[in-house]
């Protein structure tokens, strides 16, 4: 009698724990940093048995959603802005502000010894058109905004923008050739392979792309995969993919 | 208020909506009478092929569009070929998208009016000697001026209301390819509410206005008929 409740018990006790260990986690991800959370979270997916979905968009987008209660549990931001924005409006739990990563930019061509590596082609190119992300939505906009202000290019070549609504979008205008070349993220280069010709513009030229996470939603699952991010592995996993990590700034 | 770039994006969608207005009728006249008369095997065909844009997200036609007007293209090659202008990012290509994206809002309702209208009438005004000019203009113009109406201000209504082509192929330059819709979403994504209303409720009184006009000038609606 007593082993058959303790049989019960043990099994009561697996069917909760197996409950609490196999949460799901719902992220919303800037567009730049989206194929490299996928990779991270297969990774910590293999490593425990949650299941993560990531919903990837302009970080715009992504706060106006959180605004009105999407229910996303953590959320990785494109900047440093909209994660202290929702710290002070208390729409993240109190403390969870990382900063994860910055991110780098790339003057990229899809061909092949174009884009020279000190971004000359942008005095001399005869391109019809740069496509860079529009800077009112996208931090690496703004950025690339920067580096043409302090090359003294940014009047000359105002009229020769087009605009992504974000970085996957102004990368896409480039990757079909549409626009001859684009600032795009240094990532977003790498996961193509080094395809055609880059220039990775020096990080002194702009503002550094400070990009920082919030937890929205306290869960175990959550608290476990921002530890899981701080393993080595997958810090470096964020530089193979064309981030600096956190650590190597002086903030 | 609205902004000044605001203004200017008001009035390249009504640009835009005017010339591809312009070329739908033009094309669209004698591709609806073809439709409306022919016994052509295999019209269905054609008329699924027209619908097209009714169904298929705008994403879609504009993803297909930014990579066949691409330098790689087929569209690309061909206007490399001849020295023109690529059409990415121009009002051009914008044009060209909503010809394609408004094509069944204005080939149906006119399909609908030639077939109500039957060939007789233009039968008898022959034998008594009219050309086919003068057949057209003074019989069936005037007897298919609804179907002319709603297939005007469907059409114009919606390349107003377009997004989806021209976010994938415009590139979002003021003065040029910005039009209101895609104003409207970038107030949106700065979180600039205030504009977003402004556009929004300018652009939803506007197409109700339209609509309004359509429906009190047209008492028997008929329009999209798949």
């Amino acid at each position: 009698m007593k082993g058959k409740v303790t049989h019960i018990v043990v099994f009561a006790l697996a069917v909760v724990t197996a409950r609490a260990e196999a949460d799901e986690l719902l992220i919303a991800v800037a567009s730049n940093f989206a194929t490299t959370l996928k990779k991270i979270s297969s990774e910590f997916e293999g490593q425990t048995s949650h299941k993560v979905t990531l919903v990837s968009g302009a970080t715009g987008r992504l706060y106006a959603q959180i605004s009105s209660g999407a229910p996303y549990d953590i959320f990785f931001s494109a900047d440093t802005e909209t994660p202290v924005r929702l710290e002070v409006e208390s729409k993240s739990i109190a403390g969870t502000r990382i900063h994860y990563a910055s991110g780098r930019l790339a003057l990229w061509s899809k061909t092949a010894n174009y884009v020279d590596d000190a971004g000359s082609v942008l005095k001399e190119g005869d391109f019809r058109s740069l496509a860079i992300a529009n800077p009112r939505l996208a931090p690496y906009g703004v950025a690339a905004i920067e580096v043409l202000t302090a090359m003294g290019l940014q009047d000359t070549l105002a009229s020769r923008f087009v605009m992504g609504e974000n970085i996957a979008q102004t990368f896409q205008f480039v990757d079909t050739s549409n626009a001859e070349l684009g600032f795009v993220a240094y990532s977003q280069v790498l996961a193509t392979g080094e395809q055609g010709s880059y220039w990775l513009v020096p990080s002194r030229y702009h503002q550094l792309l400070k990009q920082e996470l919030v937890m929205l939603k306290e869960s175990g699952a959550a608290r476990e995969f921002l530890t899981f991010l701080q393993q080595e592995s997958v810090q470096k996993l964020i530089v193979q993919s064309g981030y600096e990590p956190p650590a190597s700034q002086n903030n | 208020m609205p902004l000044e770039s605001d203004i200017i994006a008001l009035w390249i969608t009504l640009r835009l909506a005017f010339i591809t207005v312009l070329i739908l009728l033009t094309l669209g006249t004698p591709l609806a009478w073809w439709l409306a008369n022919t016994k052509f095997r295999f019209k269905a065909v054609i008329e699924a092929a027209v619908a097209l844009p009714l169904v298929l997200p705008p994403t879609v036609l504009g993803f297909y569009m930014l990579v066949a007007i691409g330098p790689n293209g087929p569209i690309g090659e061909f206007m490399a070929a001849i020295g023109a202008r690529p059409l990415a990012f121009s009002f051009a290509g914008l044009v060209i998208g909503s010809v394609f994206y408004s094509l069944p809002f204005v080939v149906q309702p006119l399909q609908s009016a030639f077939s109500t209208l039957g060939k007789a009438p233009l039968e008898i005004a022959a034998t008594l000697g009219a050309g086919p000019l003068d057949r057209f203009f003074t019989i069936v113009a005037p007897l298919t001026k609804s179907g002319y109406l709603t297939a005007t201000v469907l059409g114009f209504a919606h390349t107003m209301g377009e997004f989806g082509v021209v976010l994938m192929i415009g590139g979002n330059i003021p003065g040029r390819t910005q039009v209101l819709s895609i104003a409207i979403y970038d107030h949106v994504e700065a979180l600039d509410y205030g504009s977003a209303h402004w556009l929004s409720a300018a652009l939803l009184v506007f197409s109700f206005l339209l609509l309004l006009l359509v429906y009190g000038l047209n008492r028997r609606f008929d329009v999209v008929k798949v």
